[in-house]
C-alpha cells in the first residue's frame, strides 16, 4: 500500500502550492487595487502630512521593493498574522475564527443533506427513468438551479417567518441563552431550519439530478446485466453493485463544487443574517475593510483546498482504480 | 436418447420502437440437449442475443415484452416462473457470459469477492468456503497464480484473463446451461482459441451444455455440435455442425460460410472467391409479409417477397425455411 | 460487390437499395434542430427567451417611466392605480424597473459568458491539444481558480474597483470559466486523437488549422451547452451581487431592485419577489434551451 502514501504526499504537496498561490494572489491584488492602506488610514484620519504617510509606508513596509514585500506577507500569513481590521480594531484572524464555525455548521448539514437525500432520490428516479418521480425531479432540479438562491430564502422568509411565523428571521440563536444548555442548541437548531433549507435545496436539486443521470449510465452497464445474470436481486444489484460505481462521479464533482456551496452560503447567510463569514464579508466590503476582506478570501480558499483533500481521499476509498494508481 | 434439457417452444419476442413494433423473435423453436454445444449464429441485430436474455428472463420490459411461447427447463415453463424463482435459477443452473469482458466485470470489486458471491448467494457458503471456491475456480479456468490474482481488480487484468473470470463465475455453481454470448469477439485470435480450448475442457468435465452465441462460422466449427441459423428474429436453417459446414442449404447461411475464407478448402485447392452478402439486416418494425432475407437474396422471386417460407425437415435434423428447397424438390 | 458495371445490374442494385431501405443521411446540424424542435421542454424555453427580450428590448420604448423617478406613494402593492407592479421603498415604479432593468441584467450576464467562454475556451483548447506542460500548467491555473470560493472572490474584485457594468461583468467571467476550460480541455484531448485529426496533421495541416478547423467545430455542440449554461449561471451571479449591494448603483437593473429592497422585504414582498420572478424566468428560459441543446446534440441521449 506504498501507492496510497505517495498519493497523499502529492496531493498534500499540491494543496499547499495552492495555498500559496492565494496567498500571492491576494499580495497582488493589495497592490493592483487604486490606493493603499495608507491611504484609508489617512483617508480616516482626515488628512495627515507626507511625512507621517512615509513614516506609516515604513511601518508597512510599502518602502521596499515589490519581492522583498511579498516574502514579508508570506511570512507574516506563516505566523498565523492575516492582517488588523480597521473598522473592528481586532486582528483579522480572530473576527474570522469566531465566524468560520456557523458558517461550517450552515455548509456542512445543508451539503450533507443535499448529498444524501439527493442521491436517494437519484437512485429512486433511475430505477423509472420515466415515470412521475423521475419526471418531477427533473423539473425540480431545473427550477432549483434557476432561482437565485438568495431569492429563495428570501420566499421561505416571507412564507415562513412573516405569512406563518414559524422560524425566526434572522440570527442564529435568542441574544438571552447560553451557549452550552440545551435550550440553546435547540434554538440554534430552529433557527437553522430556513437557511440550511435554503441553501440544501438547490444541492439537493442538482444532486438528484446528478445521481439520476449517474445512475442511469451505470445501470445501463455491462457489470450490471452480469450482476442480474448471477441471480441477485435487484435490491443488491441496484444497492451493491450499481450505487458504489454511480457514486463515483457524484463525490468527484461535490468536491470540485465545494467553493460555490460556499458562495452560496454568502448570499443565505446575508438573507437570514446568520453570523458567519458571509455576513462577516459582506460587512467588510461596506466598510471597505481591505485586510478582511482578503482574509476571508485567503481563509475560505484553505477550507476549499482541504475539503478537496478529503473529497480526494474519499474518492481513493471507493475507486480501487485510483486506490491502486492505475486509472486506465 | 438423450434428455431434452432446454427447450423454447414458439417463442416470440417484441420491442416496442420509435417506428412501430418490432418482432424481434419470431416463433423460434431450439432444444438443447444434455451435454451438448448449441451454436446459434447470425449477424447483429438477428435475435439471437435476445434469444438469450429470454433464456435468462433478462429481456428489458418495458420496451421489450415476451409476447408468446414457452421456455422449458426441465420442463419448467421459465416463462411462467416467478422472479424469485427466476434469480435461484440465474448463474446457478443457467449462466452467462458475455461479449465483453472489458466491461462485464464490476470495476470497484475485487474478482474473488464478484466470483464468491455467485456461490454465496446460491449455495449458502460462508465467506470463507466461499472465496475457497473462488481460487478453485480460478485455477479451474487457468488463471496463473491464483492465489494472488484473486484480491486483483478488474482493471489490473487483461481482456483474455476477465473472460476466464467470467467463465470462472459462471461456472462457480456448476450450472447445467452456460450461455456464451460472443465470449471471444473482443478478444485477439490466439487468445480466442484458448477460450475455446477452455470451454471445450470445461464442458467435458463438469457435462454443463452450453448454447454459444456468434456471428462466426469459424468458432462454430470449433465449437458447436449442433448449429440454428438466425436471421431476422427466424430460424433459418438448423442441423448439425457437419452438415451445415458441408451442405448448407438456405443462401444466408451459404453466404455466412462463403465470408469465411479457409473453413472448407485445403490450401492446395483454388478456393472461389471470397463473398460478402449484399445489403444490411433490415429493421425490424419494416419487415413485410415474405421472407425476411428475400431483399438481399439473389434467388428471390415474387413468391419469396409475399410469403414466409415454412420450415421443412430435409434430411434427419436438417431443417430449412427457404421456398429454394421447395422449388429444387418440385424440379 | 462483384457486380457493378452492366446496366441493368445497375438497376437492380438500385431497386435493392430502395428496398432494404437505407437510412437517409441527415444533415448534422439539421438534424439537432429538428430534435430541438421536438423537445417541448426546448422551445418553451425559447419562447420565453423571446418574450424576455421583447420585453426587455421593445417594450421600454412604449412603457418610458423612468425607473428612478418617485411617481406613487412609497411601498404602494401592487394593483395600486398607475403601477401595476406596486412601488418600492421610495416610490419608485416595480415595473418601470422591470421594463428598464432587465437589459442591464441580460448585458452583464451575456458579457460576463461571453468572457468566461472567451478564457475557458482558449485554456481548455491549448491545455487539451498541447497537453505536456502546458497542459499541465494551464490545468493548475484552472485548479487554482477552482478553490477561489467564486462569489467572494468576485466581491473582491468589484470592491477594489468601482462597481459598474463593466466591472461586475468582468469579475463574473473571471471566475466562472474554469468549467468551459475543462470541457475543452476534454473534448480537445478526446477529439485530437481520433484519426480524422491525425490525418488532417499527416497531410502537413497547421497546428492554428487543426485547432480552428478540424477540432473546434467538432468540440462544438458541448461547447455550446455549456456557454448556454454559462449564461444563467452569470445572470443568477449578477443578481447574487446586486443583492448584496455591489451593482452600479446608477443603473438600473433586476438584482438591483432586489438588492435595494431587501430591507424592507418583510413588510413589501413585492418589492423582491417580482424581480426575482424575472430572473428566475430568465435563468429557465436559458437552462430549458441548453438542456434541450444537450439532448439535440448528444446522440447517445437521442434514443431515449
Amino acid at each position: 500500500m506504498a501507492n496510497i502514501s505517495i498519493i497523499v504526499v502529492k496531493r498534500i504537496l499540491n494543496a499547499a502550492a495552492l495555498i500559496l498561490a492565494v496567498v500571492i494572489l491576494n499580495f497582488l491584488l493589495i497592490h493592483i487595487a487604486p490606493g493603499d492602506i495608507v491611504d484609508t488610514i489617512a483617508g480616516e484620519m482626515g488628512g495627515i502630512s507626507p511625512e507621517l504617510i512615509a513614516e506609516i509606508r515604513a511601518d508597512y513596509g510599502l518602502d521596499k521593493p515589490l519581492y522583498e514585500q511579498l516574502g514579508l506577507y508570506v511570512l507574516r500569513i506563516l505566523q498565523g498574522d492575516l492582517g488588523h481590521s480597521f473598522f473592528y480594531d481586532t486582528p483579522v484572524v480572530t473576527l474570522i475564527w469566531d465566524a468560520l464555525p456557523q458558517t461550517l455548521l450552515l455548509v456542512i448539514t445543508a451539503l450533507s443533506l443535499a448529498l444524501v437525500i439527493g442521491t436517494i432520490f437519484g437512485v429512486i428516479a433511475a430505477r423509472r427513468p420515466n415515470g412521475a418521480f423521475s419526471h418531477l425531479i427533473t423539473v425540480l432540479a431545473l427550477v432549483g438551479f434557476s432561482a437565485p438562491v438568495f431569492w429563495t430564502g428570501i420566499m421561505f422568509l416571507i412564507a415562513f417567518a412573516s405569512f406563518f411565523p414559524l422560524f425566526p428571521p434572522a440570527g442564529m440563536a435568542a441574544p438571552d441563552l447560553q451557549p452550552g444548555s440545551l435550550d440553546y442548541y435547540l434554538d440554534v437548531l430552529h433557527h437553522m431550519v430556513l437557511p440550511v433549507l435554503t441553501l440544501a435545496l438547490i444541492y439537493l436539486a442538482f444532486y438528484s439530478r446528478l445521481s439520476r443521470a449517474s445512475m442511469l449510465d451505470v445501470l445501463g452497464s455491462d457489470y450490471v446485466r452480469t450482476a442480474r445474470a448471477k441471480g441477485l436481486s435487484e435490491r443488491v444489484v441496484v444497492y451493491k453493485h450499481a450505487l458504489r460505481n454511480a457514486l463515483i462521479p457524484i463525490v468527484t464533482i461535490a468536491g470540485l463544487q465545494f467553493a460555490q456551496v460556499l458562495s452560496g452560503a454568502v448570499l443565505v447567510e446575508a438573507v437570514f443574517t446568520w453570523p458567519g463569514l458571509g455576513t462577516l464579508a459582506l460587512e467588510a466590503i461596506l466598510r471597505r475593510d481591505g485586510p478582511t476582506i482578503l482574509g476571508i478570501l485567503f481563509f475560505s480558499s484553505v477550507v476549499v483546498v482541504i475539503f478537496n483533500l478529503l473529497t480526494d481521499l474519499t474518492y481513493n476509498l471507493i475507486d480501487p482504480r485510483i486506490r491502486l494508481g492505475s486509472k486506465e | 436418447m438423450p434428455e431434452r434439457l432446454l427447450e423454447i417452444e414458439d417463442l416470440r419476442v417484441e420491442f416496442k420502437t420509435r417506428d412501430g413494433i418490432a418482432k424481434v423473435i419470431d416463433n423460434l423453436n431450439i432444444s438443447l440437449q444434455t451435454g451438448e454445444t448449441l451454436g446459434i449464429v447470425g449477424e447483429s441485430g438477428c435475435g439471437k442475443s435476445m434469444t438469450a436474455l429470454s433464456i435468462m428472463g433478462l429481456v428489458p420490459i418495458p420496451p421489450g415484452r415476451i409476447a408468446g411461447g414457452r421456455i422449458l427447463l426441465d420442463g419448467e415453463d421459465l416463462l411462467q416462473a416467478s422472479e424469485p424463482r427466476m434469480r435461484e435459477v440465474r448463474g446457478n443452473e443457467i449462466s452467462m457470459i458475455f461479449q465483453e469482458p472489458m466491461t462485464s466485470l464490476n470495476p470497484v470489486y475485487s474478482i474473488g469477492d464478484q466470483i464468491a458471491e455467485t456461490a454465496r448467494l446460491h449455495e449458502g457458503l460462508s465467506r470463507a468456503d466461499a472465496m475457497a471456491r473462488a481460487l478453485e475456480m480460478l485455477r479451474a479456468v487457468g488463471i496463473p497464480a491464483a492465489e494472488r490474482r484473486i484480491n486483483e481488480y478488474p482493471h489490473q487484468m487483461s481482456g483474455g484473463m476477465r473472460q476466464r473470470v467470467m467463465i470462472a463465475m459462471a461456472l462457480a455453481c456448476k450450472p447445467r446451461v452456460l450461455i456464451a454470448d460472443e465470449p471471444t469477439t473482443a478478444l485477439d485470435v490466439t487468445v480466442q482459441a484458448q477460450i475455446f480450448d477452455l470451454l471445450n475442457d470445461l464442458k467435458e468435465k463438469t457435462g454443463t451444455a452450453i448454447i454459444m452465441i456468434t456471428h462466426d462460422m469459424g468458432a462454430i466449427a470449433e465449437m458447436a455440435q449442433r448449429v440454428v441459423v438466425m436471421y431476422a428474429g427466424h430460424i433459418i436453417e438448423q442441423a448439425d455442425v457437419g452438415q451445415i459446414l458441408t451442405d448448407p442449404r438456405h443462401p444466408y447461411t451459404q453466404g455466412l460460410i462463403r465470408c469465411v475464407p479457409h473453413l472448407t478448402q485445403t490450401p492446395s485447392v483454388e478456393r472461389p472467391p471470397l463473398l460478402e452478402i449484399p445489403g444490411v439486416v433490415p429493421a425490424l418494425s419494416q419487415l413485410g409479409s415474405g421472407c425476411s432475407f428475400a431483399p438481399r437474396c439473389q434467388y428471390a422471386d415474387a413468391k419469396c417477397r409475399a410469403e414466409m417460407p415454412p420450415s421443412t425437415a430435409i434430411d434427419s435434423g436438417h431443417d430449412v425455411a427457404c421456398w429454394l428447397t421447395e422449388r429444387e424438390a418440385a424440379a | 460487390m462483384s457486380e457493378q458495371h452492366s446496366s441493368p445490374n445497375q438497376a437492380a442494385s438500385a431497386a435493392f437499395e430502395a428496398e432494404i431501405q437505407m437510412p437517409s443521411i441527415e444533415h448534422p446540424l439539421r438534424e439537432a434542430a429538428r430534435m430541438f424542435a421536438r423537445n417541448k421542454a426546448a422551445v418553451g424555453g425559447l419562447i420565453l427567451l423571446i418574450g424576455i427580450l421583447l420585453l426587455t428590448l421593445v417594450v421600454p420604448f412604449f412603457y418610458t417611466v423612468d425607473p428612478f423617478d418617485l411617481v406613487w406613494a412609497p411601498l404602494s402593492p401592487p394593483g395600486t392605480e398607475n403601477v401595476p407592479f406596486g412601488t418600492d421603498y421610495l416610490g419608485r415604479d416595480i415595473l418601470a424597473g422591470i421594463v428598464h432593468g432587465g437589459r442591464a441584467t441580460l448585458a452583464v450576464g451575456g458579457a460576463a459568458a461571453i468572457l468566461a467562454v472567451i478564457i475557458g475556451l482558449s485554456v481548455g483548447s491549448l491545455a487539451g491539444y498541447y497537453g505536456g506542460w502546458v497542459d499541465e500548467v494551464l490545468m493548475r491555473i484552472t485548479e487554482f481558480f477552482q478553490v477561489l470560493p467564486t462569489l467572494l472572490f468576485a466581491m473582491v474584485i468589484v470592491a477594489l474597483f468601482k462597481p459598474s457594468v463593466a466591472t461586475v461583468a468582468f469579475a463574473i467571467g473571471v471566475v466562472s470559466w474554469t468549467a468551459v476550460a475543462r470541457l475543452a480541455r476534454s473534448e480537445f484531448l478526446r477529439i485530437r486523437s481520433l484519426d480524422y485529426v491525425k490525418s488532417a496533421r499527416s497531410i502537413g495541416s497547421s497546428n492554428r488549422r487543426i485547432i480552428w478547423l478540424v477540432i473546434l467545430p467538432n468540440a462544438m455542440p458541448p461547447l455550446m451547452v455549456q456557454a448556454t449554461l454559462a449564461v444563467g449561471g452569470a445572470i443568477l451571479f449578477e443578481a447574487g451581487l446586486s443583492f448584496l449591494g455591489l451593482a452600479d448603483p446608477n443603473v438600473m437593473s433586476w438584482g438591483f431592485m432586489i438588492g435595494s429592497s431587501r430591507d424592507y422585504l418583510m413588510d413589501a414582498w413585492w418589492t423582491v419577489t417580482i424581480p426575482g420572478i424575472f430572473i428566475f424566468l430568465t435563468v429557465l428560459a436559458v437552462s430549458l434551451i441548453g438542456d434541450g441543446l444537450n439532448d439535440a446534440t448528444n446522440p447517445k441521449l437521442r434514443e431515449r
